[in-house]
């Protein structure tokens, strides 16, 4: 039977190539805007880490008081970054199962031939917990241990990149690099490795970034070499004393924090600890006022950041209200080309077709509407998301990509959709009175 | 033309009628929307920078050393020297920003008061020397530029805050709305005060993001040399239509006079169009997004009337045909039509006004995105009445050449 209603179908289609076409071109335009907005929605809004996003958790302190408060858009959180006392303090504290510190630095690392230039490179200093925390990938060797970080060791970690530029991608570990003009010694090669979001240090990176981290040194010897921080540097008042050592007098924001509490247990706990260390704040008289403290899980955090642009989001509803806009096209287009078939139906209820028979019968023919719109679609698809870079910020658009997932929604949207735009089509085609059909005749 | 018979018939094909309506109510909703975003894009791309644009080019120079404060300063001065020097160069100086830059630089809260706890806005703080004003060709309209000796160095995080500033025309309103700015003193995030001693008539912000449109153009330039060991960006003019020349040339005197420094080949060498390219680039990128949907809307709804009207016209040959014989002129018939039509948009459109600024409060709430002037639905309700109009016609016209014998046909 199905053979006999494709058959239908495609003869009906044909007969009235324009209308046919304009179904097609509506439905593939609609799905086509949706999918491509859609797919840069869904690049943007992924999990950078899935399997442990929830165990991942970013602590705010209120440092700044009723100071930090009251600019447009204030919903009462706390700072979102912390400074150099608070940092250290929970470093020290070490209540978590892993934590890092950690501050964006952009040394430069000049390689060991003479006459070549020297290079600028991205990287973190952190604390050693950081690379199980985060789960990097180690090609050659591994991150350093607690002891390196005490005694503030010249160890590095570098990125498969800088080790290719360097060292050709040879294992490099335990050779020495300059960073800054000291002598830095490898002790692992990161795989490529390059989450988006920059799930560990939203507040520097922005988030989306097309710039990655080439080194990780420790927090501790950063410290001591005084080495800068890149990113932003928050400011309630303008430190009293100048340079570094100045800014980690301050109560300036400038470091990241996070920590891995694997039960939810664990976090309650770890909530109470940030609050009892607010209030101990209180009491010495640091913070003039009661502890407002916030214990974000990954998710949230990336959510409170506002890490997925607003642009991106805007997008895809506009986009989404475009697909309904042609799906209402096609609910009215097939309306009519159903409807004109009225005789047609007449003949084929009179010698005996049940309802069920014109209900599959124009559902197929919808159905085969969809199909060639989401072919149609797919083409579309392709060509927008290959010409997205051209419309939105390059660190966007190059996270937007084509894949065995969005080519099969892009169908089963096209086909599903026409199909539900031509369930009322088809009721009333299947409510034609035979009998009304016949006599006009 | 009666408006009666129309609705009757209108009422014979209510499914069809309504699928119409609600496809115009959604486009015009959607359409006055995008359209406004479009707008608030291309009005925010078009603000000023003060900036000469057309001749200014800007390196991100690195130290590849390690420099203390004293060395990074004579280096930046004689780095400014080899480009002065330069033969397509009219001017440089040094910065830790610059208008639309995005990157670097700080923002201030400003106060008038020393103990007031509300900022009365919010400002950029570039660091500039006395080639500033002239390198970047902002136009001093009120007090004076600075002298040399007033410019100190200032190293990374130094907390330098210094006597005098030169702030844009837009922050000396926020501070003093009177217009009497020049000479009178403000603090910024200390408590030392800072005096107004020079006022530009522009000076856009180097950061564009949502939060800082209430700050549009609150910037201002502190007399100071930027001798961060990380680097300094340093700003050029070239002379009027030189442009490629000093681009060319800079770096490679930069290099010749001093090897251990780092120019990223990908963005350490901008004109300032690519600088407000970057600065701009996601706005640019959400108008052409709206208005591709736009353009596609419009046409997917247009297409749809003439699809369903071209249905309806085949369907009432016959009606037409018999209209035609009881004396109907091509006219009538053809004004028939577009009032049909005429009358859905009408209804489509006043579901279509409820929608939109549905649609906007719900956009103002979620996204902060600015409430709509009555002026946007007036021009979508204009709009869709023409598109709707245009594609009715042409199945109108061939509606009103049917000929009247058609009435003796069966249908």
């Amino acid at each position: 039977m199905l053979g006999y209603y494709i058959d239908l179908a495609v003869r009906s289609l044909k007969r009235s190539p324009g209308l046919t076409l304009l179904m097609i071109l509506t439905v593939g335009f609609g799905v086509a805007a949706s999918m491509v907005t859609y797919s840069v929605f869904r690049a943007v809004s992924g999990d950078p880490i899935p399997w442990k996003s929830s165990q991942l958790y970013v602590p705010q302190i209120e440092m700044w008081g009723p100071k930090g408060h009251g600019g447009a858009g204030d919903n009462g959180d706390p700072p979102d970054a912390l400074d150099y006392t608070d940092a250290i303090a929970l470093m020290r504290d070490h209540r978590a199962k892993y934590q890092s510190a950690m501050y964006m630095i952009t040394p430069s690392v000049v390689p060991s031939e003479a006459g070549k230039h020297p290079i600028n490179v991205m990287g973190h200093a952190v604390f050693n917990e950081f690379f199980a925390m985060t789960d990097a990938p180690f090609k050659y060797g591994s991150g350093w241990g607690a002891a390196d970080d005490e005694q503030r060791a010249a160890v590095v970690v570098i990125s498969e990149k800088l080790d290719q530029k360097l060292f050709g991608g040879a294992n490099s570990v335990g050779k020495i690099i300059d960073v800054d003009g000291k002598d830095y010694r490898i002790v692992g090669v990161l795989n490529k490795w390059a989450p988006q979001p920059r799930f560990y240090d939203v507040v520097n990176t922005g988030g989306f970034t097309t710039n990655a981290d080439d080194l990780f040194i420790p927090f501790m010897r950063a410290i001591d070499v005084s080495m800068a921080n890149d990113g932003n540097t928050n400011c309630s008042e303008i430190p009293a004393q100048s340079g570094f050592k100045g800014l980690q007098l301050s109560s300036c924001i400038w470091i990241s924090y996070m920590a891995q509490l694997d039960s939810t247990a664990d976090a309650k706990t770890y909530k109470d600890y940030l609050d009892g260390y607010a209030r101990e704040q209180q009491h010495s008289g640091r913070f003039a006022w009661a502890p407002n403290n916030r214990l974000r899980n990954l998710h949230d955090w990336l959510d409170a950041e506002h890490v997925v642009p607003t642009d991106t989001e805007v997008s895809l509803l506009v986009a989404i209200g475009l697909l309904v806009v042609c799906l209402v096209n096609t609910a009215g287009l097939l309306l009519a080309k159903f409807l004109r078939r009225s005789n047609e139906i007449g003949v084929r209820r009179a010698i005996g077709a049940p309802r069920a028979a014109i209900y599959a019968q124009f559902m197929v023919e919808a159905g085969i509407v969809g199909l060639s719109g989401g072919v149609l679609g797919l083409l579309l698809t392709g060509i927008g998301i290959h010409s997205v870079s051209w419309v939105l910020p390059k660190d966007i658009a190059n996270l937007a990509h084509l894949d065995f997932e969005l080519l099969l929604l892009t169908l089963v949207v096209a086909v599903v959709s026409t199909m539900l735009a031509g369930i009322y089509p088809t009721f009333r085609a299947s409510r034609v009175q035979p009998a009304w059909q016949l006599k006009s005749n | 033309m009666h408006i009666q018979p129309i609705l009757a018939a209108l009422r014979k094909h209510k499914a069809g009628t309504l699928l119409i309506a609600l496809q115009i109510a959604l486009t015009l909703a959607i359409v006055c929307n995008a359209l406004f975003i479009i707008h608030q894009r291309l009005a925010h791309i078009a603000e000023p920078t003060g900036v000469d644009e057309s001749n200014v080019f800007v390196i991100e120079n690195m130290w590849g050393e390690q420099y203390n404060k004293q060395q990074a300063a004579a280096n930046v001065e004689q780095d400014l020297a080899t480009l002065r020097n330069l033969p397509a160069v009219q001017d440089a100086t040094q910065s830790d920003s610059y208008p639309l830059s995005t990157v670097g630089g700080s923002d201030n809260f400003i106060t008038l008061k020393v103990d007031q706890v509300e900022p009365t806005t919010d400002a950029t703080v570039y660091s500039g020397d006395e080639h500033f004003l002239h390198t970047l060709g902002l136009k001093l309209i009120a007090g004076r530029d600075f002298r040399a000796d007033e410019v100190k160095d200032a190293g990374q995080r130094d907390v330098v805050v210094p006597p005098v500033t030169i702030i844009s025309k837009a922050m000396a309103d926020k501070l003093y709305p009177n217009g009497d700015a020049l000479g009178k003193s403000f603090y910024s995030m200390s408590s030392t005060p800072v005096t107004i001693v020079g006022i530009v008539e522009t000076m856009q912000r180097s950061r564009l993001g949502a939060w800082a449109i209430p700050y549009a153009e609150q910037s201002m330039v502190w007399p100071i040399r930027d001798a961060s060991p990380l680097g300094v960006f340093y700003i050029v003019r070239a002379k009027p239509g030189q442009l490629a020349a000093a681009m060319q040339e800079a770096p490679k005197a930069l290099y010749a006079a001093n090897r251990m420094r780092i120019i990223n080949p990908k963005d350490g060498l901008m004109s300032f169009a690519q600088v407000r390219r970057r600065a701009y680039d996601s706005d640019r990128g959400m108008a052409i997004l709206m208005g591709i949907i736009c353009v596609v809307l419009l046409a997917i709804t247009g297409a749809g009337i003439v699809g369903l009207t071209s249905f309806w016209v085949g369907q009432r040959r016959r009606q037409i045909g018999v209209r035609r014989a009881l004396g109907a002129t091509h006219r009538d018939i053809l004004h028939y039509f577009l009032t049909e039509n005429l009358l859905i948009s009408v209804g489509g459109i006043g579901v279509g006004i409820v929608l939109t600024f549905g649609l906007n409060l719900w956009l103002v709430t979620r996204f902060e995105l600015g409430i709509m002037p009555l002026t946007y639905v007036l021009s979508g309700v204009v709009l869709l009445i023409v598109l709707g109009q245009g594609a009715v016609f042409a199945p109108a016209l061939r509606a009103s050449r049917v000929p009247p014998v058609e009435a003796t046909r069966p249908a």
